[in-house]
C-alpha cells in the first residue's frame, strides 16, 4: 500500500500539468478565432472552458482523450474501420506472430550458440553489434519489399517485430543457459548425460528465469515493431495508421486516443507475460526474488 | 547455377575455417566474426546472382557499395540532419535532463517511489508513437527530431541513474559521514563516481534509441534531407540500394556512438569490476 501514495501523486501531478499546458497551447487558436470572427477574445474562465473543449487543439486535455479513447473502443462496433479495437487486434495479432516467431528463432540460436563454438565466437559479435543498428529504419523497405513479393497484410509487420523481440531472447537465453553452474555440468556429465539430455534436463530449465525477463522486453519491443510497422504501408489499418492517419488530418485527438491504446496494450502484454512468468516460476520451485 | 554452387562452397569453405580456429585454445579473436562478415556478404552476392534475383527486391552489396561511393554528398547531408542535428543534439538534452532529474528526486524518497514505476512503465511503452504529435508542435526541421529523442533517451537514463545513485554502500557512505563530508561532497566524491556504471548502461542504451528516434521521426514529415526522408523516399521509387546505403550509414553511426560511449565508459568506471582485464 505504501508505494500507491506516491504513484497516485505523480500520476495526479502529471494529469494538472497536462491541463496546465493545455491551456496556453490551445490559446493561440482560439484568440485567432475570436479576431477572424470580429468578437473579442473570450477571457477568463470562458477562454479555459474554449481551450479544452477544441476540435483540433494542439495539445488535447485529458478528458477529450479519454472520452474519444471511450468512444472509439465501446462506442462503436468492433468491425468499424473507426473503433479501435479493430485498429488494437490488428496490431496485436501482427505483435504476437512476430513475437512467436523471435522468441523460437532467438531460443533456437541460442541453443545453437551455445552448443557450438565456432558460432558461439563468429555469430555472437554480429548479433551484439546488429543491436547498435536502428533496425526500424528498414521497416518500410520489408514492407514494400514483401509488397512487391505479393507478400502482405500481417506477415511483414509480424518479421519486423520478429526481428525486434529477436535480440532480447537470444541474448538472454545464451545467458540463461549457461548460467548453471560447473558443479551441476560436472554432476551431469558424472551421469553419463548426452549433450541433448543436459540440454532438456538442466541447461533449459535453470534459463527460464533469464527467458522471462527478455521476454517482457520482447513483447515491448514486438509491439513497437508492429506500430512502426503499419506506418509506411500507407496507413490502411492497425494503431501505427491510426498515429499516421491522426497526423496527416490534424486530427490530434485521435492521435492521442491511439497513442493511450497503444500504451494499455504495451502495458497488458506486458502484464500478461509477467503474470505467465509467476506463475511458471512458482511452479518450478522458484521463490519470489530469489535469482 | 555457378555461382549458387560458388556462394555455398563459399559458406562451407569458411564454416570449416572458423571451426578449425575456434577448436585452437589461444581463440582468434576479431578473425572469427570477420570471415563469418565476409562469408554472408559474398553468400549474399551469390545467391542474388546466382537466382537472378531483380534488384529491386535485393540489390547485391557490390551495387550497394558502387552507390554509397556515388551518393557520397548526399549520405553526409542526410547523415548531418539525422544524427548531428537531430539524434545528437537530443541526446545530450534528453540525457543532462535526465540525470538532473535524478539527482533531484534522489533527494525526496517519496518521489523516487512515485517515479520509478512511472518511469520504467513509460520506457516500456511505444514513446515511438509520440512522434507524430511532437513533429506537429516544432516543425519539420531538426527540432521535432531533436525532442522525439529527448523523450526516448529520457526514462531509460533516469531509471539507470537512479539506482546507480543508491549503488554506494553503507561503509563508504559512513566513511563520508566520518569525514564529515557535505551533501555536495558526498554527491560529487562518492555517489556520482559510483553511479557511472548504471549511469553508462542508460547511456548505452540510449544511444540507439536516440538513432531511432531521429530516423522514425522523419517518417512523418521532414525537409527534403534526413536520413528517415531518404529511406522513405527511395522505397517509393524503388531505389533499394540507396536505401541499403543509408541503412549502412545509420550503421555505422550507430555502432561508432555505442563504440564511443563504451570508450568513454572505459575510461571513466576502469576501477569497475566489469572494465578490469
Amino acid at each position: 500500500m505504501s508505494r500507491i501514495l506516491p504513484i497516485l501523486t505523480v500520476v495526479l501531478a502529471i494529469i494538472s500539468i497536462w491541463y496546465g499546458a493545455a491551456v496556453p497551447m490551445n490559446t493561440a487558436w482560439e484568440v485567432d478565432q475570436a479576431a477572424r470572427a470580429g468578437v473579442p477574445a473570450p477571457v477568463g474562465m470562458d477562454l479555459v472552458a474554449a481551450t479544452l473543449a477544441q476540435d483540433r487543439p494542439v495539445l488535447p486535455a485529458p478528458h477529450q482523450v479519454a472520452a474519444e479513447l471511450y468512444k472509439s473502443t465501446f462506442g462503436l462496433k468492433v468491425t468499424s474501420p473507426k473503433s479501435l479495437i479493430y485498429h488494437g487486434w490488428i496490431t496485436i495479432s501482427a505483435t504476437l506472430v512476430g513475437f512467436a516467431i523471435g522468441t523460437s528463432f532467438g531460443i533456437l540460436l541460442a541453443v545453437g550458440i551455445v552448443h557450438n563454438r565456432a558460432m558461439d565466437a563468429s555469430v555472437m559479435p554480429w548479433a551484439i553489434a546488429s543491436q547498435t543498428i536502428p533496425i526500424l529504419a528498414i521497416a518500410p523497405m520489408i514492407i514494400v519489399v514483401m509488397n512487391a513479393l505479393g507478400v502482405q497484410g500481417l506477415i511483414p509487420k509480424a518479421i519486423i517485430s520478429a526481428f525486434l523481440s529477436f535480440f532480447p531472447v537470444l541474448v538472454g537465453m545464451v545467458k540463461g543457459l549457461r548460467s548453471p553452474d560447473a558443479a551441476q555440468f560436472d554432476l551431469m556429465k558424472t551421469y553419463n548425460a548426452s549433450a541433448p539430455k543436459v540440454l532438456w534436463a538442466l541447461r533449459l530449465p535453470s534459463s527460464v528465469p533469464y527467458l522471462f525477463a527478455s521476454l517482457k522486453v520482447g513483447i515491448a519491443a514486438s509491439l513497437v515493431g508492429a506500430i512502426v510497422g503499419e506506418m509506411p504501408t500507407g496507413a490502411v489499418a492497425g494503431l501505427g495508421a491510426r498515429l499516421l492517419s491522426g497526423s496527416y488530418y490534424g486530427q490530434t485527438v485521435q492521435i492521442w486516443a491511439a497513442l493511450m491504446a497503444a500504451a494499455i496494450v504495451a502495458a497488458g502484454l506486458v502484464a500478461i507475460v509477467g503474470a505467465v512468468e509467476r506463475a511458471t516460476l512458482q511452479r518450478m520451485g522458484y521463490r519470489e526474488g530469489a535469482r | 547455377m555457378i555461382w549458387v554452387l560458388f556462394s555455398i562452397a563459399f559458406w562451407a569453405g569458411a564454416w570449416a575455417v572458423n571451426v578449425r580456429l575456434a577448436a585452437r585454445p589461444s581463440g582468434a579473436g576479431l578473425i572469427l566474426p570477420a570471415i563469418f562478415g565476409i562469408t554472408i556478404l559474398v553468400v549474399w552476392e551469390g545467391m542474388v546472382r546466382g537466382l537472378g534475383v531483380s534488384p529491386v527486391i535485393l540489390p547485391t552489396p557490390i551495387a550497394i557499395g558502387a552507390r554509397f561511393a556515388a551518393e557520397l554528398p548526399t549520405l553526409w547531408a542526410d547523415f548531418n540532419q539525422t544524427f548531428v542535428k537531430g539524434a545528437l543534439r537530443g541526446y545530450a538534452i534528453g540525457c543532462g535532463a535526465a540525470v538532473l532529474t535524478a539527482i533531484a528526486i534522489d533527494r525526496s524518497p517519496f518521489l523516487q517511489k512515485g517515479l520509478l514505476p512511472v518511469g520504467n512503465f513509460v520506457a516500456a511503452l511505444p514513446i515511438v508513437g509520440i512522434a507524430p504529435i511532437l513533429v506537429m508542435w516544432f516543425g519539420f526541421d531538426w527540432h521535432s527530431k531533436a525532442a522525439v529523442v529527448v523523450v526516448m533517451v529520457f526514462f531509460p537514463v533516469l531509471v539507470n541513474t537512479v539506482a546507480g545513485l543508491k549503488a554506494a554502500d553503507q561503509m563508504q557512505r559512513d566513511l563520508m559521514a566520518t569525514y564529515g563530508a557535505t551533501y555536495t561532497h558526498n554527491l560529487f566524491k562518492l555517489r556520482l563516481p559510483a553511479a557511472m556504471p548504471f549511469m553508462f548502461n542508460g547511456l548505452k542504451i540510449a544511444t540507439t534509441l536516440a538513432l531511432i528516434g531521429a530516423i522514425v521521426a522523419e517518417f512523418f514529415g521532414s525537409p527534403t534531407v534526413g536520413m528517415g526522408f531518404r529511406i522513405t523516399a527511395e522505397v517509393g521509387r524503388l531505389g533499394l540500394d540507396m536505401v541499403w546505403a543509408e541503412i549502412a550509414v545509420a550503421a555505422l553511426a550507430g555502432s561508432a556512438f555505442y563504440g564511443a560511449v563504451s570508450l568513454i565508459e572505459r575510461r571513466v568506471t576502469f576501477w569497475h569490476p566489469s572494465q578490469r582485464k
